[in-house]
Formats: C-alpha cells, sequence, structure tokens
C-alpha cells in the first residue's frame, strides 16, 4: 500500500507524486486532504488530495519543500513506500450549480488544491473564471490542467515574468470591480497572507468567499485540537470541521502565529537533516 | 513448589514491596518508573494470599479475573498455568496489572484490605503476563474446526476492539479491526506514557491478536474511507470501538496561543510521535522552563510528569477543588509528589496571556474556596473575589476530559447516541439500536478505564457469537 507510483519535480522546490491507495482514490472527494509519514520517524504531514483516479487507484499529490519532511519526501523515489498514508480527511468542499460564475484564486502551492475544486465545479456546468499566481514564471504549476478545469483562465506572476504582473487579490478585485455582479462565489486558496488579501478584497464587493486553512496538524481527524482556528469568534478544528471555511469570518492572524510555533524546532531538525545526508 | 504457610503467618507478613526508579533519576528518562516483582517476590506475596470463597477481590474486578486460581498457581511455580488462568478473562493482563485502579477494584475489595494490607493483585497479574511474555508463552490455540466464515469489522483498536477481537477470533470468526491511527492500541499507544505502560508491551499484546488471524488495517478512519452504513452491508456484525478522543477545552481568552495544548495532543506528541525524542523523530514538542497542567485526573498526572521529564523546571498542577477530590489515582498523586510536581489546589484558571508573537507569557487565576455540596455530592467551588494572581508560564495543558468525536456516528445510520454523542448500547450485551452493530468501551461509557473497555469488548464478542450462531 502507498507506493510512489509517479514522480514529477515540476520547479525547484515543488514536486508532483501519484500514490498508489486505491481505498482513499475510491472515497476521496475534492476539498479533502491526506496525511502522511514519509518514513518510520517522520511527523504526519497534511496535503492536499490534488487530484485522484478510481479507476486506476490513485491519489496525486503536488507539495512544496519546506523543511525537513517534505525534503526527505522529495528524496524518494517512484516504486517506494511510504510509511504510513491516510485519508480522505476533512469536509469535502461544497459545491453546486451556481447560476453566475464561480472565482476560483490558487497562489503557489495553493493552485494544487485549488485543482479539483475547479474541475469538480465545472464538470458540475459552472462557468468557472481561474485566477493562478506564483511568484515568478518558473513556479507556477498546473497551468494546462487548470485551463481545462476552468472556463477563463488568467494567470498573474509577482514580477510580471508570465501573465498579468502582480498578485492575484489585485487581479480578483480588478475582475470584482467590473463584474461583481455575475459573481455567486470565489474561493481562494495560498498562503495565509494571500487568502487574507483576497478575503479583503472580497468583502469590499460584499461576495461570500470560501478559503482552505492549514494550521498545523497532528492526527487529523478531531482527536487532538492541534489544528484549532477561530471562526467567526468560536474555536474550531480545522481537520474535521474545515479545512474549508467562511473566509469573512476567519481569524488570519492568529492562523499565522500558530503556523510559527515550532519554527525553532524546524528549522533545527532540517539543518540536521541536511548534515546528516550531505545535502548543502 | 513454594510452602503454604500458615493462616497467621499471613496476617503478620507485609505486602512485598516492588522496587521502583529513584525519583531523582526517573524525571530524566520516559523508563518505566516500577521494576515489577521477581519470582521469589511474586510467591512471597502469593503466599499471603486467603484463598476465600467466594473471593471478594473477584467481585471488584470489571473482568472477573480468576484472582485467587491465579495466585495460587504462582505458589505452585507454575507461572504458566497461572497466565492461562488470567486470559480465561481478561485479554490484557500486562497492560491492566499496570494501570488497573487496583485501589478501588480487585485490590479495594480484598478481605486483607481491612487491615490496609491487601494482596497486590495488580502487580502479581502483571508478573505473570511478563513472565509469560519473556518466556514465549501463548494460549491462543484456535480450533480450526471452529472456522465460521462469518465476517466481523472492529472501529478501533484500542482495548475494547482488541479484547472483543481476540475473543471473536478464538471462536473461529474472520476479523477485521480498522484504526484510524498509523498505530493500532489506542489511548495504550497514544496516551499513557511510556513510563507507566512500555509501549513494547502493547505492541506485543497487539501482535498476539494478529497471529490469532485478526487483521488490522491502520490508516484507515471509518466515517471517511468507508462509512459504518458501508461495513454493515459487508460484514455480518460491527463493532464499535472509536473511544472518547475529542478534547475539551476551557473556553477562557487567550486559550490559542502557542503554546497551549489540549492534554491529548501533548501526550500524542510524546507517546505515538515521540517527540520525546526529538529530533531523532520529527515530531516537534514544546515543554517550557515552567509548565502548568490544568485538571486533576489521570491524564492531568499524565501530562505534568511528562512535562517533567521534557526538561520543565516547574511543572505544576492547577486544580479548583481539594486533593481529595481530586479523581487520579492515589498512586499517581504521589508519583508526581514524589517527582517535584507542584501542586496548585483550589485554583482555577481564568485567562492565558500572551506576548507580542503570540506565545504563552502568563496564566491568571483566581483561588476558590469549597462551598455547599453540588449534586454530585462534592462540595462545589466558589472563587474568592479579589484573590485574582497571574503565574509566569511557558506552557499551558488543559487536561479537563475529552468528548465524543463525530465522525464515526455520523456515518452509522440508525445507531442511536445519546445527547452527548455518546453510542447507546446495552449495558451486559453492547447491543445498539442497530440489530447488525455492537457499542462498548469509552464511545459508550464517556472516558472511563482500560479494563472496563477490555470487559465491554469481551460482552460484545459473547453476544455477538450467540446473535450469530442462532442465524
Ligand atoms: C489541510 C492541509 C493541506 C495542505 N496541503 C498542502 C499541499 O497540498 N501542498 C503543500 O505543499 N503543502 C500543503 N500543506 C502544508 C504542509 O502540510 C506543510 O508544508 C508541511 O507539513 C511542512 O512540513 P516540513 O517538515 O517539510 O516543514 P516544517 O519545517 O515542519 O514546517 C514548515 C512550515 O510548515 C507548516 N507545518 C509544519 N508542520 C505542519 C503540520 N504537521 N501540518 C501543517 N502544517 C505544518 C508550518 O507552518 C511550518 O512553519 C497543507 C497543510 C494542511 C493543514
Ligand atoms: C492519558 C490517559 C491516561 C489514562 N490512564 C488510565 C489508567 O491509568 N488506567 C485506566 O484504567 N484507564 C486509563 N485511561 C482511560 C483508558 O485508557 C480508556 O478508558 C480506554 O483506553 C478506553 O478504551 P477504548 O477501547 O474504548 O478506546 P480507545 O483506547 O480510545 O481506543 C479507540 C481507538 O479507536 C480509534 N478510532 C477513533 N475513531 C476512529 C475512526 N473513525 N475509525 C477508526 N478508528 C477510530 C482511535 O484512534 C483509537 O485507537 C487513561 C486515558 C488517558 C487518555
Ligand atoms: S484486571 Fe484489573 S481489576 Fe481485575 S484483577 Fe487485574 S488488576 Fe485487578
Ligand atoms: S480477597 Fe484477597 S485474600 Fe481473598 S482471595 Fe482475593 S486476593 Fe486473596
Ligand atoms: S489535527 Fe488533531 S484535531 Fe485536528
Amino acid at each position: 500500500m502507498a507506493r510512489i507510483l509517479k514522480k514529477e519535480q515540476w520547479s525547484d522546490t515543488i514536486f508532483s507524486m501519484l500514490i498508489e491507495a486505491k481505498d482513499v482514490a475510491k472515497a476521496s472527494k475534492a476539498g479533502q486532504f491526506i496525511i502522511l509519514i514519509p518514513k518510520e520517524h517522520g511527523e504526519r504531514v497534511p496535503l492536499t488530495i490534488a487530484d485522484s483516479s478510481k479507476d486506476e487507484g490513485w491519489v496525486q499529490i503536488v507539495f512544496q519543500v519546506v523543511g525537513k519532511s517534505t525534503l526527505e519526501l522529495s528524496r524518494m523515489n517512484e516504486g517506494d513506500e511510504l510509511y504510513s498514508f491516510v485519508g480522505p480527511l476533512g469536509m469535502p468542499s461544497e459545491v453546486e450549480k451556481f447560476s453566475g460564475k464561480v472565482i476560483m484564486i490558487g497562489g503557489g502551492i495553493g493552485i494544487a488544491p485549488i485543482h479539483p475544486i475547479a474541475k469538480t465545479l465545472k464538470d458540475l456546468g459552472n462557468h468557472v473564471v481561474s485566477i493562478i499566481g506564483a511568484r515568478t514564471a518558473d513556479l507556477l504549476i498546473m497551468e494546462d490542467k487548470m485551463k481545462e478545469a476552468s472556463t477563463e483562465l488568467i494567470v498573474a506572476t509577482d514580477d510580471g515574468s508570465k501573465g498579468k504582473k502582480g498578485f492575484v487579490n489585485m487581479v480578483l478585485e480588478e475582475l470584482l470591480a467590473t463584474e461583481a455582479d455575475n459573481v455567486d462565489r470565489i474561493w481562494a486558496i495560498g498562503p495565509p497572507i494571500m487568502m487574507k488579501a483576497c478575503t479583503e478584497s472580497a468583502k469590499k464587493f460584499n461576495k461570500p468567499i470560501i478559503v482552505s486553512l492549514n494550521p498545523i496538524m497532528v492526527d487529523g481527524t478531531g482527536m487532538c485540537g492541534a489544528c484549532r482556528v477561530t471562526v467567526g469568534g468560536k474555536t474550531k478544528f480545522a481537520c474535521v470541521d474545515g479545512p474549508e471555511f467562511d473566509g469573512a469570518l476567519v481569524d488570519f492572524d492568529e492562523l499565522m502565529a500558530r503556523q510559527r510555533q515550532y519554527k525553532e524546532q524546524e528549522q533545527k531538525a532540517l539543518e540536521l537533516y541536511k548534515a546528516k545526508e550531505g545535502l548543502a | 513448589m513454594a510452602e503454604r504457610i500458615k493462616p497467621a503467618e499471613k496476617f503478620k507478613r507485609d505486602r512485598v514491596p516492588m522496587k521502583e526508579q529513584d525519583p531523582k533519576e526517573r524525571v530524566k528518562n520516559f523508563n518505566e518508573v516500577p521494576y515489577g516483582y521477581s519470582l521469589e517476590e511474586a510467591i512471597k506475596e502469593a503466599q499471603r494470599c486467603l484463598q476465600c470463597k467466594p473471593a471478594a477481590c473477584v467481585e471488584g474486578c470489571p473482568a472477573d479475573v480468576h484472582i485467587p486460581q491465579f495466585i495460587d498457581k504462582i505458589i505452585d511455580e507454575d507461572i504458566e498455568a497461572a497466565f492461562k488462568e488470567i486470559k480465561i478473562t481478561n485479554a490484557l493482563p500486562a497492560v491492566c496489572g499496570r494501570v488497573c485502579p487496583q485501589e478501588e477494584q480487585c485490590e479495594g475489595n480484598c478481605v486483607m484490605n481491612k487491615k490496609g494490607k491487601p494482596i497486590a493483585i495488580g502487580r502479581l497479574e502483571r508478573f505473570v503476563a511478563d513472565w509469560a511474555r519473556e518466556h514465549g508463552i501463548v494460549d491462543e490455540d484456535i480450533d480450526e474446526s471452529q472456522k465460521k466464515g462469518k465476517k466481523v469489522a472492529i472501529v478501533g483498536s484500542g482495548p475494547a476492539g482488541l479484547a472483543c477481537a481476540a475473543d471473536l477470533a478464538k471462536l473461529g470468526y474472520d476479523v477485521t479491526v480498522f484504526e484510524a491511527l498509523h498505530k493500532p492500541g489506542g489511548v495504550l499507544i497514544y496516551g499513557i506514557p511510556e513510563f507507566r505502560l512500555p509501549k513494547s508491551i502493547v505492541n506485543y499484546e497487539v501482535e498476539q491478536i494478529k497471529k490469532m488471524g485478526v487483521k488490522i488495517y491502520t490508516d484507515y478512519v471509518i466515517g471517511y474511507i468507508k462509512t459504518v452504513d458501508e461495513l454493515v452491508e459487508e460484514y455480518d456484525a460491527v463493532f464499535l470501538a472509536n473511544g472518547a478522543g475529542a478534547p475539551s477545552f476551557l473556553g477562557i481568552p487567550g486559550e490559542n496561543l502557542n503554546g497551549v495544548y489540549s492534554a491529548s495532543e501533548f501526550l500524542t506528541r510524546s507517546n505515538l510521535m515521540r517527540a520525546f525524542d526529538f529530533p531523532e523523530f520529527d515530531t516537534p514538542i514544546q515543554a517550557g522552563k515552567r509548565v502548568v497542567v490544568i485538571g486533576g485526573g489521570n491524564v492531568a498526572m499524565d501530562a505534568v510528569r511528562t512535562a517533567k521529564r521534557l526538561g520543565a523546571e516547574e511543572a505544576i498542577i492547577v486544580y479548583r477543588r481539594s486533593r481529595a477530590e481530586m479523581p487520579a489515582r492515589a498512586e499517581e498523586i504521589e508519583h508526581a509528589e514524589a517527582e517535584g510536581i507542584r501542586f496548585e489546589l483550589l485554583t482555577n484558571p481564568i485567562r492565558v496571556i500572551g506576548d507580542e508573537n503570540g506565545n504563552v507569557k502568563g496564566l491568571e487565576c483566581v483561588r476558590m474556596e469549597l462551598g455547599e455540596p453540588d449534586e454530585s455530592g462534592r462540595r462545589r467551588p466558589v472563587p474568592i473575589e479579589g484573590s485574582n494572581f497571574v503565574m509566569d508560564v511557558d506552557n499551558v495543558i488543559v487536561a479537563i476530559g475529552q468528548n465524543a468525536n463525530p465522525i464515526v456516528a455520523r456515518s452509522a445510520t440508525g445507531v442511536e447516541t445519546n445527547k452527548w454523542g455518546y453510542f447507546v448500547a446495552d449495558e451486559e450485551t453492547g447491543k445498539t439500536t442497530h440489530p447488525k452493530v455492537w457499542a462498548g468501551g469509552d464511545i459508550v461509557t464517556g472516558a472511563a478505564t482500560v479494563i472496563l473497555a477490555v470487559g465491554a469488548g469481551k460482552k460484545a464478542a459473547k453476544s455477538i457469537h450467540e446473535t450469530l450462531s442462532a442465524q
């Protein structure tokens, strides 16, 4: 179980893997995630299900190397078995056929989780306008897949090396300035700071926006409370109550503070691992 | 064979003490605290038993362990026979011998308790189980002729699930256990710390059960990957033993600051993910110089003793009632005291204070006094006005109880739950409102004990067997 069937490197730090997991593939819905442990002694790493095939029995994960665990995962190869792989977890996205347009925003690695939701919405007959962005052209992922999953696709890069120059939330604001009346729902997934900015923009036009939160998690099944976030003044467990929430109600500053909780230890773990493996 | 001593001699002798790690040393490691009896010590203790008929001790044991019988076999020095005697009713003796609240159960009922010297039943049970493990003794001969070709699904691999699986496997059923985490054992693995219950012992018990042909699928969260409704379709019977794992918080300001943990998270990081061995293991944990644990139960004691071992200079219990009301076992409180844990009793937290980076730096508390008894008969603590004070702390761990996790229940059509989300099940049989579904352990009773969960698993196995045999 949980063998790496296919591995691709999409940029310096972004990797895609197809993982053999029949039962997970069969049960998974857009918006859900998995938790894996790369090797024994490892930690539990939550990653969104970017795509899946019930027929072929695999689940796709797309991840960015940010620390020890994702680095270790990126160094595993086709044919290797993951120590642990559990899913699907979390509530699926609440998708339906909207009468107006839906806007899907993916920032950086957030394009991976926005993809299955866009695809599902489009399959339901929605008019899907997607905005995907990255720091620079080299880091932009899944453009073709997003084109397929959208009615219209807008690309933006911070440095203007591809598509529009600027942040995705700026593109969102421009779009809403002319089209707000035709838009029923917005989804935004990416770094918390980007989701916060998009939420501000959506609020200006009084449009509902759904965001997918990525707090630090342990079990991912509602048993520990590590993933608690404040939504509408109430504590929620992102792993079971979410990960998707109404952006307008989310306390993003708390989320960002909580994500920094283990910064020192993470740094130490990464340095030790690199030294042990002889990596620069 | 050791000699049988005269009753007068029995009354004269004291309980054989169990050697344990020096408190000064043990707060620096995660090794088990008590060392266990040697054969000589076990025999010496066993000789004190009066072999009562009927035996009061058995009345106090939720699993009806054949106590005088197994003790007698220790005097015979036939430990294998003693082991088989225990195993008739208790699937997890090495675990229960260590973690049962014996003073309220078997030992509390022992006639020798009147003299303040109850037979050390738990220690003897532990001795027998450890001896059997060290000598490779197993009792699980499954009668192949019993093969029934009927399939049972069990949700959760804690003590309730494991006990039910073992009994059904012995009866020849095809048993599959589904476990959400990556390791089986439930609270025995993720909750109770290594220094009270070494994980190697839990793993050994799980291996024994697997050897009986039980399939254990880890990483399998029922409710997501499969619903209970689907299990009901695919299996002849389903036993729900998913525990009460959802943590409660206090609902006071500042509870989401960095450095505030639920006891479940703190213990899971340390036990299941082995964060105490970071960075050898990848999961980090924070235990600063001053750690406060809020609560007075076993879970709070486990968390505070873990914090101490993780290097806290001061590990403190904050509990709103007095020592007499603390629900933790006496032995656990004594162990904690010996290890230098500070107790702030009659103290209630009202606010967690953070610094500019969102990290905990203080805990505001108020002193309490005991007022009139409440519905539970315990005197209700009431705040003393103007007694507020702030403690400087780096971590706050909330250990005030667990709730039912709704994931399993919401995928189970026709299985009734009560208003707290626990399954409604018959106490004697584990039968729920669905004819193919049984339930037991913490998910029925709320947080309870290992041996009650074992008992619930066994009762369900018996009832499932009766029901399926009649079909
Ligand atoms: C529901 C969910 C879905 C996610 N989906 C994706 C995805 O599709 N692709 C992707 O690249 N990343 C995703 N993440 C983030 C990913 O889990 C973290 O980047 C990863 O755990 C970092 O581990 P590390 O050891 O490499 O880095 P570390 O050095 O441990 O940490 C780097 C940063 O990652 C975050 N992090 C660390 N541990 C965890 C943890 N256990 N849970 C969550 N965040 C953590 C922290 O903010 C930390 O500062 C998702 C997170 C969640 C909660
Ligand atoms: C820290 C701590 C210390 C304790 N100390 C003692 C003690 O000293 N003595 C004592 O007698 N008792 C003690 N207890 C209580 C005792 O551990 C429990 O009463 C007992 O473990 C309950 O057993 P169970 O089988 O019902 O549930 P659990 O042990 O909770 O096991 C339930 C299992 O089901 C799994 N599960 C949950 N949801 C799903 C799902 N959706 N799909 C699949 N699997 C699922 C869980 O991961 C878990 O492995 C302690 C408890 C804690 C938390
Ligand atoms: S199972 Fe527990 S209560 Fe029963 S005899 Fe053993 S230690 Fe005592
Ligand atoms: S009650 Fe005490 S003395 Fe009597 S049989 Fe039980 S353990 Fe022995
Ligand atoms: S990750 Fe443990 S409750 Fe959400």
